[in-house]
């Protein structure tokens, strides 16, 4: 089954390096297939960033996300942006402290931002406890899987810190019930 | 890994050891990656002053028997089109990717075009032939840059890989093999001249510092490498020369696939718009419709175009305003249908659905 992911928030949140994380879950250890994209341009930088994954488990031909099942939204901007028409079937999980609005769709508003701080100290690692609670309440990709593409993928040095968050988040996802 | 990566890792692999080049967005990362990777593999980088010095270095690296390279986009590809013309002329092997991006000018650095598919052909003055490879996936990043750098190898003249920002900055699980197939330039016999070519129209490459005395010019020159820019018959020769060295064996270089060649309807694609293809395909098996993939699309593979003999309509995709288009055109009486896209993304499916409307 095709999925198609959106991750947006605003420049330095680690907007696409969710996005690539979870695309090398589901690629390298999931053993699905995935394909990653971005918005490239100055306006991704401090303005609203986003990125996407689409994962399936056939050959993705296709690559660019047209009508996204799942959104992570982390800012204002990025929910007017992007998320703001998404498509009633979709399921959203959004930073609870930093996106106000709310969508038609099935949520699941999760305060990243405000447990990394609370957690960890590190408002950096919010994206990741979205990541975990992307997996625990979508499934879209393993947990074993998402563990280690967050190992690969974080600098040396602050793997404790990022599995912390990760669990987080899995634990967030979870209260929330499944959203998929 | 991301296109660009895959780009680099497959120069690496066909044996690049000259990365001479300046970054310019969308191409940048084939020369970060590039800068980490060669000094530790005792390979030469350098970041050069300009594109003009960029694509110099990659000439002159290469008359050292190094496998060379530079990458770039739209506006350093533009300062680079008087050396590539040397380059032609002094049947230089060398590698020149060019990750596309919205022209003219400055344009748009960060968004997908193919608006340079003209200028690798024709961008520089006077007559010649090139080769350009156009990648659809990251897979094919890795494949095309070592097929690029074989095919120089072989034919001593300018090989392109012409992606686009979609490609290069897209990621997706690639499988890099164990052993991968290189090829060598032919080296100069003994006793036979510098310029002289063998019955494949391509002269033994005489390596600096191996031995031989050899004058290297961008004039009309003599089989010794001499200057003679006033007789016709030196000039006609080695200009056809170097035009037949690739044209006649272009049936040898095409790359390309093909599907459902009965049906009414083809598309005819490279790059980005072969995957939009796929997916109509897939999705609507109904329709029965023909598509020509092109991994190479210089030289043009014309004789694909004859492969499908109920075509109605040719449709192509292109990140620009009909570029390959008119060059299908010219070599077949079936209508061709023009899909340009300016604005840096790529065609999605509704629009070639959209397209084939009127010819269902």
């Amino acid at each position: 089954m095709r999925h198609e992911v959106l991750f947006s928030g605003f420049g330095g949140q680690g907007i696409i390096l969710s996005a690539v994380i979870l695309g090398r879950a589901a690629a390298i250890y999931d053993k699905k297939y995935a394909v990653q994209t971005q918005v490239y341009g100055p306006e991704a930088r401090g303005g609203a960033s986003m990125s996407a994954v689409v994962i399936d488990d056939e050959e993705i031909l296709y690559p660019e996300v047209s009508n996204p099942d799942i959104f992570v939204i982390m800012s204002q901007q990025g929910y007017e942006k992007y998320g703001m028409d998404s498509s009633d079937d979709a399921v959203m999980i959004l930073d609870s402290g930093l996106v106000f609005s709310r969508p038609k769709c099935k949520n699941l508003p999760v305060p990243a931002t405000e447990e990394a701080k609370r957690l960890t100290g590190r408002v950096i690692v919010a994206n990741i406890i979205m990541l975990g609670a992307v997996v625990s309440s979508t499934g879209v990709v393993s947990r074993e899987a998402i563990e280690k593409a967050v190992l690969d993928s974080v600098p040396k040095g602050t793997e404790d810190l990022n599995i912390k968050a990760l669990n987080a988040g899995f634990e967030l996802g979870i209260n929330g019930g499944k959203l998929l | 890994m991301q296109g660009n990566i895959a780009c680099a890792e497959g120069a690496l692999a066909a044996g690049c050891n000259f990365f001479g080049g300046y970054p310019i967005t969308p191409s940048t990362e084939v020369a970060e990656h590039m800068a980490k990777k060669m000094p530790k593999m005792g390979r030469t980088f350098i970041q050069m002053e300009d594109e003009i010095a960029s694509i110099s270095s990659v000439i002159g690296a290469s008359w050292t028997g190094a496998k060379a390279m530079t990458a770039t986009s739209g506006p350093g590809f533009s300062l680079m089109m008087e050396n590539i013309g040397y380059a032609v002329m002094t049947e230089t092997p060398c590698v020149i990717v060019n990750i596309q991006r919205g022209g003219p000018s400055t344009g748009q650095p960060t968004m997908s075009a193919q608006g340079d598919m003209m200028q690798c052909r024709f961008g520089s003055h006077g007559d010649f032939s090139i080769i350009a490879l156009t990648p659809s996936t990251v897979q094919e990043m890795f494949e095309l840059t070592v097929r690029a750098f074989n095919l120089a190898e072989r034919f001593r003249c300018p090989v392109f890989l012409m992606s686009d920002e979609t490609i290069g900055h897209m990621r997706e699980r690639i499988v890099i093999p164990e052993i991968v197939e290189t090829k060598n330039r032919k080296p100069l016999e003994k006793g036979k001249l510098p310029f002289e070519a063998d019955s494949d129209l391509i002269p033994g490459f005489p390596v600096f510092g191996e031995g031989h005395r050899v004058h290297v010019t961008g004039l009309t020159h003599n089989a010794k490498g001499y200057p003679d820019t006033t007789n016709h018959k030196i000039h006609s020769d080695l200009v056809k020369r170097l035009v037949e060295k690739v044209e006649s064996k272009r049936h040898e270089i095409a790359d390309y696939d093909i599907l459902n060649n009965d049906a009414e309807i083809v598309f005819l694609t490279y790059g980005p718009a072969t995957r939009t293809v796929r997916q109509i395909i897939k999705d609507r098996p109904d329709l029965h419709i023909g598509h020509i993939n092109l991994r190479i699309v210089w030289p043009f593979p014309e004789e694909v175009l004859s492969e499908f003999k109920s075509a109605k309509v040719f449709i192509i995709p292109e990140m620009n305003l009909g570029q390959i288009s008119r060059e299908a055109a010219r070599h077949t009486n079936v209508p061709v249908l023009s899909l340009p896209k300016l604005g840096g993304e790529m065609h999605n499916p509704k629009e070639l659905l959209l397209a084939m409307e009127e010819y269902l």
